[in-house]
């Protein structure tokens, strides 16, 4: 391996944690804050990538289709959290994981009826559609640079809502002791239904601009759901800081695991949440 | 008293287990050539039932709730479509045993790096190392892949040169099915009222203080981790004697969600529950699949419902009727012999 | 009264952040006494009881049990070396009947689950210590109750009784008469009082009557400090004592 194709892989590997971490953050927040674990997160994503799919076909533009689809996203979020999400908060986990199991089971059998089993893709926009010449021979595409640049300044904007506004002291604190958050006086529920519609709505806007990197289809919010997991295992539940370092660690290890160990690279992301675990049970930053 | 049940539900799981056990001679009165087709259905469903009891053990006993149980289930199958012979029967003599003593550490592994995390970190957990295997399976050259293992023989159960049964006869498999269920069942009756049940029962009722009294939760929530793996992976045994490979599927989280399903339709901690549970399942299963080629919807709206309105399941139904459910007993149990007499070790004879 | 300590602490400090709970507290628990801890809210003696019991490591000083460091120690580990412990919050299992948690907290003392799995001398063993204490306790006409439906006074009783079946050289008790009723404060008081002769305890509690009617020696804790230590007559006339610590209490009481 040269050093250009290692620097290629390196920006690949980048993207695709970057991209993790939208996800992984919605679901870290989701549980920290609402003590929730919600297994139809993955499915969003999948709704996400097919919502925009659709409408880039019904209306030509990929651009005007995001617009579109996270307004779609949100009140679907919405519609969840109001409608069954409001009965769980104080009970067992097993039931949320029952409850939200049905949810996957739903949406992802609504997602076969409204758009079928085919596997789809989106064609990467204007005016990204172009590639970079890095080195004489290595191209690199400038929509995963966007991508990469919208990522990097989501996570920014997170961060700085945590660090410098009131709802991140309250996010904070509902992190390490979630009754402290009703004693501070807040509407829980609003805090609950807000907290919610933004995982969702970031789950489902990583959906959108991986469209036109990834093939849609039918599963992929399962498998997606699942690498999630194992970054919040590793960087620890309920933090946002663990979710970026671990969505960029296990971005890099899926990416260098498939060209340089292809024979067990679909295993070498367990095999360090394996590791993590037996170090620190409770993840790196927890 | 805990795992104490109303005169009943013995009675209610002994008509059906008669039901069930007799099918042979109402089945094809009433199926007719659809018969043997009900059978191999009832077959699956006893299967099903041990591993949803395997799988009471660990959420509705020790309120561990593992999403990756699967992964003895189809290690199981596995093992017997792996360690069979290509064109001959295997003995169950050893093949038993082999799948008991692989599944075993699999679950010893598996459990120690499971069994430190906590609640949803357990979850995710087990969900996670499900995933591992499945990976491995469906990508390692000597598993077939995606498309699985067949077996050509179920393994023979023979003493000498005499075959003592014929497990390739419908009929025969069936009731060796249900007889593992019953002893399974049995197993774990015994276990949950047995001291280590009640350490059980404390550690799910408040872990922390059993620590406080000098208990190591850990060792026996290992203990318990790899019982119920054990039986899973007895389940996913006979599951692929029964269809006749073993496939990724099988492993898949899928499979350990559906699980789960079972014990929330049946009613879990009961360890009867689950049984019903599994049954119930596959019933609705075939129902909404002649519906619709859309029953996954069905299915999903139905297990929402029962997280909703029916979280105690079927086994609730019965413990405590709702129409005669009394005013302020906190688990719904009308314990026949509550104050009988004072005895100190009471759960050492009977049962 | 000269015997060494069963239980000293040696500069003993806890810190959460920046705050300061517990601050360089050396204090000393005779063999056979009771020895309760006074200070008002915030004084740091809920910290003080968990870093006995090993719940929470100190951030400096030391725990001597029997003259030895329990640091390092797991709360299992400490709990199997002699010290019982009581939670403010109401700790049982509720699932289980009043004797099937005596049970568990004496099978745990007699040998484990092992043991009396495999010797049926061991588990009447553990029959006849766990009916004991319930008897001790006042209890054993709730033997076959399941602990969630017995009234919050029993429930406490309770756990005090399960702290016994485990048979500890050290009781350490965090507020057992909280939220309870004149009539069964006056109860648990007469408990602990019976259980004087057997047992060492360390006590916290906000009850002034029991407290001074109990206790051999008083430590009372303000702002994390130890602000006297010493027998009860001496406690109850410091003049230190009440300006600080009764004044303010009684300013809080009124307040």
């Amino acid at each position: 391996m040269d050093l250009a194709f290692f620097g290629v892989q390196l920006l690949n590997g980048l993207q695709y944690g970057l991209l993790l971490f939208l996800i992984a953050s919605g679901l870290t927040l989701i549980f920290g804050i609402m003590g929730i674990i919600n297994l139809a997160h993955g499915a969003m994503y999948m709704i996400g990538a097919y919502l925009v799919w659709d409408l880039t076909l019904r209306l030509g533009n990929f651009w005007l289709a995001i617009l579109i689809a996270i307004p779609i996203a949100v009140a679907l979020g919405l519609v969840i959290e109001r409608l069954f999400l409001d009965t769980l908060y104080k009970r067992d986990h097993l039931y949320q994981v029952l409850l939200t199991f049905g949810l996957i089971l739903v949406i992802n059998e609504a997602q076969r009826i409204i758009w079928g089993g085919d596997v789809h893709s989106v064609a990467i926009p204007a005016p990204f559609d172009a590639s970079l010449q890095l080195t004489d021979n290595l191209q690199y595409s400038v929509y995963r640079l966007f991508v990469m640049g919208v990522c990097l300044a989501l996570a920014g904007v997170i961060y700085w809502v945590i660090r410098h506004t009131r709802l991140g002291i309250i996010i904070r604190a509902g992190a390490v002791n979630r009754d402290m958050v009703e004693g501070l006086g807040i509407n829980v529920r609003t805090l609950f239904t807000l907290i919610f519609s933004v995982g969702v709505a970031l789950t489902a806007f990583a959906g959108m601009i991986a469209a036109p990197l990834t093939s849609i289809t039918p599963g992929m919010g399962d498998s997606i759901l699942i690498t999630c997991f194992v970054v919040v295992v590793i960087g620890g539940i309920g933090s946002i800081k663990g979710a970026f370092w671990g969505a960029i660690l296990i971005g890099m290890a899926e990416t260098f695991g498939s060209v340089l160990i292809p024979s067990i690279a679909s295993m070498v992301i367990y095999l360090i949440m394996a590791a993590v675990l037996l170090v620190k049970p409770r993840g790196l930053f927890a | 008293m805990l795992h104490r049940y109303p005169k009943r539900v013995a009675v209610i799981m002994l008509v059906l287990l008669a039901i069930v056990a007799i099918f042979p001679l109402w089945g094809p009165a009433l199926f007719g050539d659809q018969s043997d087709f009900i059978l191999e259905k009832l077959t699956l469903m006893v299967i099903l039932a041990l591993f949803a009891m395997s799988l009471d053990l660990l959420v509705g006993i020790v309120g561990l709730v593992s999403l990756g149980h699967a992964l003895f289930f189809g290690l199981g199958a596995y093992t017997l479509a792996l360690a069979s012979p290509d064109f001959d029967a295997a003995s169950l003599w050893w093949m038993l045993p082999l799948v008991m003593l692989v599944s075993a550490v699999a679950a010893l592994v598996v459990g120690l790096l499971v069994i430190r995390t906590k609640g949803i970190f357990f979850i995710m957990t087990t969900l996670a190392f499900g995933q591992m295997l499945y990976y491995l399976i469906s990508t390692a050259p000597f598993a077939g892949g995606t498309d699985g293992v067949f077996i050509m023989f179920r393994p023979d159960v023979t003493v000498g040169e005499t075959a003592l049964v014929d497990m390739s006869d419908p009929h025969t498999f069936f009731y060796f099915c249900l007889g593992m269920l019953v002893a399974g069942f049995l197993f774990l009756r015994w276990l949950t009222r047995s001291y280590f049940g009640q350490v059980l029962d404390g550690i799910h009722d408040n872990e922390h203080r059993m620590q406080a009294l000098g208990y190591a939760t850990n060792g026996y929530k290992l203990v318990a981790f790899v019982i119920a793996g054990v039986l899973a992976a007895i389940a996913g045994m006979l599951a692929a004697m029964q269809y006749g490979f073993a496939n990724p599927a099988q492993l898949g989280w899928h499979t350990s969600g559906e699980v789960l399903m079972m014990l929330i339709l049946g009613g879990m901690g009961t360890i009867f529950g689950p049984i019903l549970g599994a049954f119930a399942y596959e019933i609705l299963l075939y129902i909404y699949e002649h519906l619709t080629m859309h029953w996954p919807i069905l299915m999903g709206l139905t297990i929402i419902a029962a997280v909703l309105v029916l979280p105690r399941g079927i086994a609730g139904l019965i413990i405590a009727p709702p129409w005669r459910r009394k005013v302020t007993s906190a688990e719904g149990e009308d314990a026949p012999d509550d104050q009988a007499s004072v005895r100190p070790a009471t759960q050492s004879k009977e049962g | 009264m000269s015997q060494e300590p069963i239980l000293a602490t040696r500069g003993l400090t806890r810190r959460f952040g920046g705050l300061v709970a517990v601050n360089g507290v050396d204090f000393d628990v005779r063999p056979g006494e009771i020895h309760a801890i006074l200070g008002p809210n915030g004084a740091g003696k809920s910290t003080l009881i968990n870093l006995l019991s090993g719940e929470i490591p100190p951030s400096e000083g030391e725990v001597l049990f029997h003259g030895k460091p329990i640091q390092g120690k797991s709360v299992r580990q400490i709990a199997r070396m002699g010290i019982g412990r009581s939670h403010q919050k109401t700790n049982i299992f509720p699932r289980l009947n009043c004797l099937q948690n005596c049970e568990l907290a004496a099978r745990i003392h007699l040998g484990g689950v092992f043991g009396s799995w495999r010797s049926r001398q061991r588990a009447r063993e553990v029959g006849e210590r766990a009916l004991e204490v319930l008897e001790t306790c006042h209890l054993v006409h709730r033997a076959y109750t399941p602990a969630a439906d017995m009234s919050y006074g029993e429930q406490r009783q309770l756990q005090i009784a399960m702290v016994l079946a485990t048979a500890p050289s050290l009781m350490l008790l965090d507020e057992p008469m909280a939220g309870m009723g004149r009539e069964e404060t006056v109860q648990v008081t007469e408990l602990l009082e019976s259980l004087t002769d057997r047992y060492t305890l360390v006590l916290i509690e906000h009850d002034m009557d029991s407290v001074f009617r109990l206790a051999d020696r008083i430590t009372v804790m303000v702002d994390g400090c130890v602000l006297e230590s010493g027998p009860t007559e001496q406690i109850r006339s410091s003049e230190k004592v009440r300006d600080v610590y009764l004044g303010r209490h009684h300013e809080e009481a009124t307040a």
